[in-house]
């Protein structure tokens, strides 16, 4: 006994009200470092010890309030800024629907900071092993006696004084708690660490290995295997077989207008340009134009196009014989094709093979200005300093 | 003079008390009065708020005074008089709605038989909405509330003079069977009085807030009382500031309770978002009412919410009583926005008027006069409950 260390000195109570008493006592007699342990709850020791209010209910604040805050901004950038998505006609910051939400994590992180803050700062968590287990002590107070400790670190211990003192209490037992033996942990050592990664690694992978390899049986195949035909394939019931089926003879497509000009020597002659070439029309038949024209025709409609010679280039549309096309010609090569090129009609809408063709005439008089147009250009520059046009 | 083992000495209330009463009622009720006969429609949605103002404390009162019994709760048992004293405003209530039921007619649009022809919605509701069968309901749940009042106090104030014990079991019982038809009967009271202002809206969930808001009141009625009676030595020198928090503890339990009700009954509104639903909300939400709106949610959530949360607040007699009053002003100030924006369905146009302050200010003297006239002939503590010695021995 003589080579361990004391860690306090302990006293036994049959009754709450001693207890209490006793409390009171020792914390008037200037002892800062002293427990009280007692097998329920006693009301009013708070007080008798002389114990302040807690501070974890901080701790609970503190969390509560980033936690509502967090998942309230939270939401709020997931639904109105990074996801926008229109739910049963609200706005996309739609707070009240955020509330519950924000309510439930408020208390989630308020409880979870609670509980981990109350074992971490209040228990000292990773301390394992306080010194009054494995005592006497323990066992008594954990059942029907009522005991106070005073702690050997404490600055006015002083042992046959601490143990006179408790004494004069009426305690009807004096026990001393001595602190444990320093453990060393085996858990810790590399060879046991490394035992249990390659545990893991082995349990792992043989799981994986044997559920989803060997033993692998699908859960369950209502996506794999659906009462449905797939494109191209065949079936028993329509008669002829095809899964694939086609309109009804007669049916016009939503939105379709026919062109009837095929075929006609001179479509170009009634049909004229509906569109006006403002700046939004023009920006659009840049656009189409890029996607569908210059691939062949380049860029600039110059005929330098990314084929390089792969493939029949497109010829350049600053020649005069197409610069004297009217706009319901080139409408109706666009519509129908010509030479190599094919019908463009189902991929470009109408009215953006107007814009495209406001486009081409913008190309062909920036290729070909007139001296009226450089006039208006510098007139231009001088009104707004830099380059406009362009 | 008179005391008891338990150490409770009674004391009479300063007459002071009594002069402040007399003198708001007289006036209150005077100036009342001639509001009734100068803008009688006016007068009656002014008179309306005072009374379920009145209703709050009282059956709230009662529903406290049950829930100890039927709980078991010690703590509470030396507050139970004053609670006690509070609910018998119950029966005078069954005077106080006669001229409510005789000014019908200005208050709800569905007596109104042109209005109700012109409306499918409220031809369907006439089963329930009419004028008969209103009455009867009234006076039946105020009969109700009567008859429970009357046992539950006439058992307890038997025991300060027998200190029998199997009246405390009795009255457990008839608690028991009080809080169920408490619950029902208040959301009767709610649908009718409030909810019918505008027929065409509904809210099932109307009761329960009208509930939280009623007990909260009667709560902050208690703690104000009691805190001003103990601090001047009028209740038991045992009673301590740990007594104290266990009120401010119910206190902020039925804000967030009230909060939570409220806000569910407008989230559902706000998610479907049906004509019917959402024009109640939108006439609290045009013009100056959105105001008030907003005030209610910081002065009857917000404000209560954060000023009870601290441990100070809940002990120190001072924050106590200042909150207290704070309650019960943000309680009116929700019946209030509850019944005024509902007038222009009888066609007429809000404006404040000088009823609205006589009327709660006659209710107010009532309740100080009632409180001191029983003060004087029963003891401020129930000196011969069981419970009693538990309930002042209570620490935290």
């Amino acid at each position: 006994m003589e080579n361990k260390s004391l860690h306090s000195v302990a006293a036994l109570f049959d009754t709450p009200d001693q207890i209490i008493n006793a409390a009171h006592k020792v914390a008037d007699a200037g002892y800062k470092k002293f427990d009280v342990n007692t097998p329920y709850p006693v009301h009013g020791m708070d007080k008798a010890m002389g114990l302040g209010q807690s501070k974890i209910g901080w701790i609970t604040l503190f969390f509560g309030f980033s936690g509502a805050i967090f998942i309230f901004l939270f939401m709020g950038w997931t639904m109105a800024m990074n996801y926008p998505y229109v739910i049963g006609g609200k706005p996309f910051f739609a707070y009240p629907a955020f509330i519950p939400i924000t309510f439930e994590v408020t208390v989630l992180s308020g409880s979870i900071a609670t509980i981990l803050g109350m074992l971490a700062v209040f228990f000292n968590l990773p301390s394992l092993n306080d010194p009054i287990q494995d005592s006497d002590y323990i066992k008594q107070v954990s059942t029907d006696k009522f005991g106070v400790l005073i702690e050997a670190s404490d600055e006015k211990f002083d042992k046959e004084k601490v143990v006179e003192f408790l004494k004069s209490l009426g305690a009807t037992k004096i026990e001393y708690i001595y602190e444990p033996e320093k453990e060393e942990f085996k858990i810790l050592q590399p060879k046991f660490l490394v035992f249990l990664a390659l545990v893991a690694i082995f349990t792992s992978g043989g799981t994986y290995v044997t559920l989803n390899k060997l033993m692998y049986i699908v859960p369950f195949n209502w996506m794999d295997r659906q009462s449905k035909s797939n494109p191209q394939s065949e079936t028993t019931f329509f008669h002829d077989g095809f899964a694939m089926r086609t309109p009804v003879k007669g049916t016009v497509a939503k939105n379709f207008m026919p062109y009837p000009y095929q075929g006609q020597a001179q479509p170009a002659e009634v049909l004229s340009n509906p569109t006006l070439p403002t700046k939004e029309i023009l920006e659009l038949g840049q656009r189409k134009f890029l996607t569908f024209c210059s691939p062949c025709h380049g860029n600039y409609a110059d005929g330098n196009s990314r084929l390089m010679g792969q493939f029949p280039p497109g010829p350049t549309l600053h020649s005069d014989r197409i610069i004297g096309y009217s706009d319901g010609m080139i409408y109706n090569i666009i519509t129908n094709g010509q030479n190599a090129m094919p019908s463009y009609a189902y991929q470009i809408p109408r009215e953006q093979r107007w814009a495209i063709i406001d486009y081409i005439r913008v190309l062909q008089r920036a290729q070909n200005p007139k001296p009226s147009d450089f006039q208006a250009i510098s007139q231009l520059k001088k009104e707004s300093g830099k380059n406009v046009v362009n | 003079m008179s005391s008891t083992e338990i150490g409770y000495i009674k004391k009479e209330l300063p007459d002071k008390i009594r002069k402040i009463g007399v003198s708001l009622l007289a006036a209150g009720a005077g100036l009342g009065i001639i509001g009734f006969l100068v803008e009688p429609q006016r007068a009656a949605f002014s008179y309306l708020t005072a009374f379920l103002f009145l209703v709050s404390i009282g059956i709230g009162s009662l529903f406290l005074v049950a829930l100890e019994y039927a709980a078991g709760a010690d703590w509470s048992t030396p507050f139970r008089r004053v609670s006690e004293f509070f609910s018998a405003v119950i029966p005078f209530l069954l005077v106080l709605v006669i001229p409510l039921l005789f000014s019908m007619h200005n208050l709800f649009s569905w007596t109104h038989k042109d209005i109700v022809d012109r409306s499918e919605l409220l031809k369907g509701k006439t089963s329930y909405l009419n004028i008969p069968f209103f009455i009867i309901r009234s006076i039946g749940v105020l009969i109700i509330w009567w008859i429970f009042y009357y046992f539950i106090i006439k058992n307890s104030r038997q025991q300060d003079a027998s200190k029998d014990q199997t009246l405390t079991r009795k009255n457990i019982k008839v608690s028991t069977g009080f809080i169920p038809v408490f619950g029902l009967s208040i959301t009767v009271i709610a649908f009718d009085w409030l909810m019918s202002l505008e027929p065409n809206w509904f809210s099932t969930i109307f009761g329960v807030y009208f509930f939280a808001g009623t007990v909260w009141c009667a709560l902050a009625a208690l703690t104000l009382t009691v805190v001003l009676l103990n601090e001047r030595g009028y209740l038991h020198t045992k009673i301590t500031s740990d007594h104290y928090y266990t009120l401010g503890v119910l206190m902020f339990a039925f804000t967030a309770f009230w909060g939570y009700i409220a806000f569910s009954q407008y989230l559902l509104t706000w998610y479907a978002d049906i004509p019917d639903e959402t024009i109640w909300f939108m006439h609290r939400w045009i013009g100056g009412w959105k105001v008030v709106s907003i005030l209610i949610v910081i002065t009857h959530f917000v404000v209560p919410f954060f000023y009870l949360l601290s441990y100070k607040s809940k002990t120190n007699a001072k924050q106590l009583k200042f909150i207290a009053v704070w309650i019960m002003c943000a309680h009116f100030l929700d019946i209030y926005w509850m019944v005024m924006p509902s007038m222009k369905l009888n066609g007429f146009q809000y404006s404040f008027s000088w009823t609205d302050i006589v009327f709660p200010a006659a209710a107010v003297g009532f309740v100080i006069l009632l409180f001191k006239s029983l003060s004087k002939r029963y003891n401020l503590l129930p000196i011969g409950d069981p419970k009693l010695q538990r309930g002042l021995d209570f620490h935290l």
